[in-house]
């Protein structure tokens, strides 16, 4: 277990977005977070990145707790999310996006003294990310002229650039082509085989195929948890998640 | 094959070469100017130009809008003055006393206003700016209302004899090369690449692990000591410093320049300077009062060139085949 979640609880005003919700993600797992709009599943991932600060609960990742950690500190722990509305850097190219994620972990980011050739050692690592989500013919495109598919491949690219332990990718399929989903999903299959997925995502057949483990959210609070099989034939899940009985 | 390759080639050559031939006309320009004008004038104008592209380093390439920069540019002119007068210390040396107190006070100010964004960034850099401003006004070494006047401009490196203009000018003159040169270092960096991918998207920033905290910090405190540069050069060329470097109409002055010039293009505060300083001058012998027709200016500028002066020239089509729009963006 690489991260785990006890007691997760987070008002707003008098509002509790997230409540008593208790969660374990496991190494070399996807992990499937589902819900109608509104369960809470982006305020859950913006309380394990710690972009948000729980009202109640406990947060633990890789054996440390992590619940009152700066977000840019847990994400260079190894806990690296994708945002739900898509994040890149609209004005740098597709190739100085990537590379921008890359510099850190290659100590390449505080050097103001050096001209800007000196991140073309970046460019090999860069160029092997682009071609893995089939970015090539835009590598030198300013990411503001993608397509909104295309972007959210970038920041694919971008997030796995860090090589986390753990991945939080917010609905990461919304919005893309057909060829597009079959795609992404073929590379969180390739790299949970060495870590932790944790993926919000509504395409059903993809949660399917693609998950080991599903947990339901619903008014904040998990409804339903277990593999896919299992939860979809909850009669629950089957009213709330689906709306109706024979979903 | 080849043919497509080399005239991609030629494309991306003709930018360079006109850029090339624009930085060396300017350069040339500006080796030439104390023939056609006063030379105090003209370095009026490179303090205030180093001062705003210093500035802009916040502005235009952090996207930290700070109201409280005359701190710095005063304060650094308090500093070099006093060390000169009082301690007898050469130029060169008395310079880098204004950039390390500049420095020091960018890193006062900025470890506070980078926890807040937007206006209330610039409110808390124009509070702590007031505050420098009234110890300015009550401490001892500034002489108040009168200032530090009749500060020695010395030899430089104990050779070079400042007091004669044309010595003094193009000190002056390759203080600010060095200052741009500075500058455009930082901006194409790494580290600048992070200054820009913040400017872009400061929540990605943070979730790709940066600690956006320190680098607003470390941009911060680079943009003050470069304003202490001008500032400390300021108090040399003009011999004094006074309440009015250290005034926050300096630090709406500043902001005035840049935005006149061009937020985010290196040269455009450059301009900016150099129209708000003739202006001042020009107008102070006529009857208007300056301040209104600079606001007017302004205005029309605004409402006219929203990129501003240089922006706009980047922007118009002869720019975009010289290759500077590209320029611009980043
Ligand atoms: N910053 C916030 N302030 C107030 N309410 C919020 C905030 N963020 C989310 N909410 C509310 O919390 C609930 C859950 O939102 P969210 O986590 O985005 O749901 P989901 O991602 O499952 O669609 C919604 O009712 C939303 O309006
Ligand atoms: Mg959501």
């Amino acid at each position: 277990m690489v991260l785990a979640a006890r007691g997760l609880r987070r008002d707003f005003g008098g509002f509790t977005a997230v409540k008593d919700v208790d969660l374990d993600v496991h190494h070399a797992r996807v992990h499937a977070l589902i819900g109608p709009n509104g369960a809470g599943k982006t305020t859950v991932f913006n309380l394990l990145t710690k972009f948000l600060q729980p009202t109640h609960g406990t947060i633990t990742l890789l054996g440390e707790d992590i619940t009152n950690t700066a977000p840019d500190k847990v994400a260079r722990m190894g806990l690296v999310r994708s945002f739900q509305i898509s994040a890149v850097f609209p004005h740098l190219t597709v190739l100085d996006n990537v590379r921008v994620a890359l510099q850190r972990p290659n100590r390449l980011a505080t050097q103001f003294w050096k001209p800007l050739s000196a991140l073309d050692a970046l460019n090999g690592k860069a160029d092997q990310l682009i071609r893995s989500v089939g970015l090539e013919k835009e590598r030198n495109a300013l990411a503001a002229d993608l397509s909104y598919g295309r972007k959210r491949v970038l920041e694919i690219a971008t997030t796995l650039a860090l090589d986390p332990k753990v991945l939080l990718l917010d609905e990461p399929m919304a919005g893309m082509g057909h060829e597009d989903v079959g795609m992404v999903a073929e590379i969180i299959r390739e790299v949970a085989r060495e870590r932790a997925v944790l993926m919000v995502e509504h395409n059903l057949s993809v949660v399917a195929t693609l998950c080991h483990h599903v947990t339901v959210l619903q008014r904040g609070e998990i409804l339903a948890e277990g593999d896919y099989a299992s939860v979809s034939d909850d009669p629950r899940v089957r009213t709330a998640y689906m709306g109706t009985e024979e979903a | 094959m080849t043919l497509t390759f080399e005239l991609q080639k030629q494309k991306e050559r003709t930018p360079v070469v006109a850029q090339t031939v624009f930085l060396g006309l300017g350069l040339v320009l500006l080796l030439l100017a104390p023939l056609f004008f006063y030379p105090v004038f003209l370095m009026k104008i490179l303090c205030f130009a180093l001062f705003a592209c210093a500035f802009n380093l916040l502005l235009g390439y952090t996207g930290l809008l700070s109201f409280g920069h005359a701190a710095f540019f005063g304060g650094a002119a308090y500093f070099t003055a006093h060390a000169v007068k009082e301690w007898g210390v050469p130029p060169e040396l008395g310079i880098l006393v204004g950039v390390v107190g500049a420095a020091l006070l960018g890193a006062v100010i900025g470890f506070f206003a980078i926890r807040r964004q937007g206006i209330y960034f610039a409110m808390i850099t124009l509070a702590l700016a007031q505050m420098f401003y009234f110890f300015c006004l009550q401490a001892e070494f500034t002489h108040g209302e009168d200032g530090i006047q009749s500060v020695p401009r010395g030899h430089l490196f104990g050779l070079l004899d400042l007091s004669q203009s044309s010595n003094m000018y193009y000190f002056v003159l390759a203080i600010f090369v060095i200052g741009i040169a500075i500058i455009w270092r930082i901006i194409n960096s790494p580290f600048g690449m992070i200054l820009k991918s913040i400017r872009e998207n400061e929540t990605r920033a943070i979730s790709l692990g940066y600690s956006v905290r320190n680098y607003k910090l470390a941009a911060f405190v680079m943009s003050a000591a470069l304003t202490g540069l001008a500032g400390g050069l300021k108090a040399l060329v003009f011999q004094f410093a006074t309440l009015t470097d250290v005034g926050w109409q300096m630090s709406g002055e500043v902001i005035l320049m840049t935005l006149l010039g061009g937020i985010g293009t290196l040269i455009g505060p450059l301009f900016g300077a150099a129209l708000v300083v003739t202006l001042q001058n020009y107008l102070a012998t006529s009857e208007f009062p300056v301040t209104i027709i600079t606001g007017v200016v302004f205005m029309a500028c605004v409402l006219l060139f929203r990129r501003g002066i240089v922006g706009e020239f980047y922007n118009s089509r002869l720019g975009r085949r010289l290759g500077f729009e590209h320029r611009q963006k980043h």
